[in-house]
């Protein structure tokens, strides 16, 4: 069995430019731990420092978020297509554009 | 000379000298535009503001836009209304109606957005423009790419709102209709932005487009004589307004243009897609997407990618969220267009209703200056009013027919309010 995963332009500087890689992973967790070993300076970046996957990274089995599939439960199938996909928000982040602390005083 | 704005990570802080990014390559987290405040705070003044021009480039030092760009498009500065009939009706009395219906140049609070994207990518250099859009910013980026003379791709859902097409299609983009929903569609966005080098303003010039909204609350503040509300009500697609508009009160009360107050935000959404106002009402503190069912099309985002930050945002201002059902956003759109002469789409019928919600139930009290934002114009999406209203019978155009008509007009209503005695 056999699945495609095609990864961001923003991973690449981690993979030395691959864009993609077939893996035989049955699920999320083994193909985390596949992309990880195939790309060992990829690890520190997709996970954060308490392991888990960063939260702005999605997954998509071909045409569907993985978390309406089950998430970690799906079962990959042959020829499924993974998507790996970094959200894109735009909004302000919680800390005071001003003086850059999160919980600032000065507004 | 140096810009006054660059981009940074929210997550991580690290900074990067300004380009078409919008996901930082350390830790894969969203980038934003600082802006030096410092910078602006030696020459940006009420006075000076004031000397601007009566549309959002009056904000222009507070924009990511280099200090020598001569604005082409004259979006925002749209009225601040107060609406003491619709006021009277929800049990409001001190309502006002932020009414970006009428924002030029396609009748949307994304004239306002677009307008910043666009001029970063013409700095950029590129030649094709696009976005994955739920309509009006569609629209949008149609009608100011065409002004610029740039080349266009616009990716929608395929069943959109026939207006929201010819609105876009009129400008001589290239519409292409995506056999999904939005977060198809934007996925599908993400992936082409990888591939060609084009700007599209809501992916790789996200950062910047998304500051643009910021001129919505300046414009609040400045038009209620340099203050701040104590509420704002503002609807949620992917989460970015409400999010800029707490930022451009920050920005306001950093630069001393404003007192500082504790605004308390509220942001409002259909039952039918409402993962940020379901992450408040829970406390939960990620946002569980879901697949959009409602006629609030426009507001149709099943994952937001700004959620959490609004729902945090929402938290910490003591606010609130609320969902109403697509009867109640009808209602919304019939109450404001009968109280107060504007005629809103679905996304501002979501607001109203919201708005009325939140005062039914005590969140928001009658005296507080409270601000709705009204993002869109009713003319976009009449199809949700399609059987609403009668067909009126043509008469003859005589007098006594006329006077025949009127009579019977009275009786009826007469009738349906019980005045008349059919016994």
């Amino acid at each position: 069995m056999s699945v495609r995963v095609l990864l961001p332009n923003a991973f690449q500087k981690h993979t030395n430019g691959a864009k993609e890689l077939q893996s035989s992973a049955s699920n999320l967790p083994q193909l985390l731990d596949e992309i990880e070993v195939t790309f060992p300076a990829l690890k520190t970046h997709l996970r954060d420092e308490t392991g888990n996957v960063r939260r702005f990274i999605n997954f998509y089995v071909n045409e569907e978020d993985i978390r309406f599939l089950g998430n970690e439960k799906y079962a990959f199938k042959d020829g499924d297509e993974v998507l790996v996909i970094p959200s894109i928000a735009g909004g302000s982040c919680s800390c005071c554009s001003y003086c850059g602390q999160e919980d600032c005083t000065c507004c | 000379m140096a810009l006054s704005y660059e981009l940074c990570c929210r997550e991580c802080g690290k900074r990067y000298e300004n380009q078409p990014l919008s996901i930082c390559d350390e830790c894969f987290s969203p980038l934003e535009v600082r802006v030096d405040l410092d910078a602006a705070k030696k020459t940006v003044t009420r006075e000076s503001i004031a000397q601007g021009p009566t549309n959002m480039w009056r904000y222009q030092a507070l924009l990511p836009v280099p200090e020598d760009y001569v604005p082409q498009t004259p979006a925002g500065w749209t009225p601040l209304l107060k609406a003491p009939r619709l006021a009277e009706r929800i049990g409001a009395k001190n309502l006002y109606i932020k009414n970006d219906a009428v924002c030029m140049p396609t009748l949307s609070f994304k004239d306002r957005v677009v307008a910043v994207a666009l001029a970063n990518a013409q700095r950029f250099g590129f030649d094709t423009v696009g976005c994955s859009s739920t309509g009006n910013l569609a629209n949008s980026v149609a009608a100011q790419a065409a002004r610029l003379g740039l080349k266009t791709y616009i990716l929608v859902p395929a069943d959109l709102e026939a207006a929201k097409i010819l609105n876009t299609q009129v400008y001589g983009a290239n519409l292409i209709r995506i056999d999904g929903n939005y977060d198809h569609v934007n996925r599908l966005s993400s992936q082409i932005a990888d591939r060609f080098n084009w700007g599209f303003v809501n992916v790789n010039l996200r950062p910047y487009y998304a500051e643009g909204s910021k001129t919505v609350g300046f414009e609040i503040a400045e038009q209620l004589g340099w203050r701040l509300p104590d509420n704002v009500v503002v609807p949620m697609a992917g989460g970015s307004l409400i999010t800029k508009i707490r930022k451009a009160f920050k920005e306001l009360i950093a630069l001393g243009l404003v007192e500082p107050k504790d605004v308390r935000f509220f942001g409002a959404q259909a039952t039918g897609c409402s993962p940020i106002a379901r992450a408040v009402k829970t406390g939960a503190d990620h946002i569980e997407p879901q697949k959009p069912s409602t006629i609030a099309r426009s507001l149709a985002i099943g994952n937001p990618a700004d959620g959490i930050y609004a729902a945090k945002a929402i938290r910490e201002s003591g606010g609130w969220a609320e969902d109403v059902s697509d009867v109640e956003i009808v209602a919304g759109i019939q109450e404001l267009a009968e109280t107060e002469g504007i005629f809103t789409e679905t996304a501002g019928g979501v607001t109203t209703a919201v708005t009325a919600r939140l005062y039914a139930h005590g969140r928001i009290k009658p005296d507080e200056l409270t601000v709705t934002c009204i993002t869109g114009n009713g003319l976009k999406t009449t199809d949700v009013l399609a059987g609403a209203y009668e067909t009126e019978q043509a008469i003859r155009p005589r007098l006594t027919d006329f006077e025949n008509y009127i009579n019977e007009i009275k009786e009826l209503n007469d009738l349906v309010s019980g005045g008349v005695d059919v016994r």
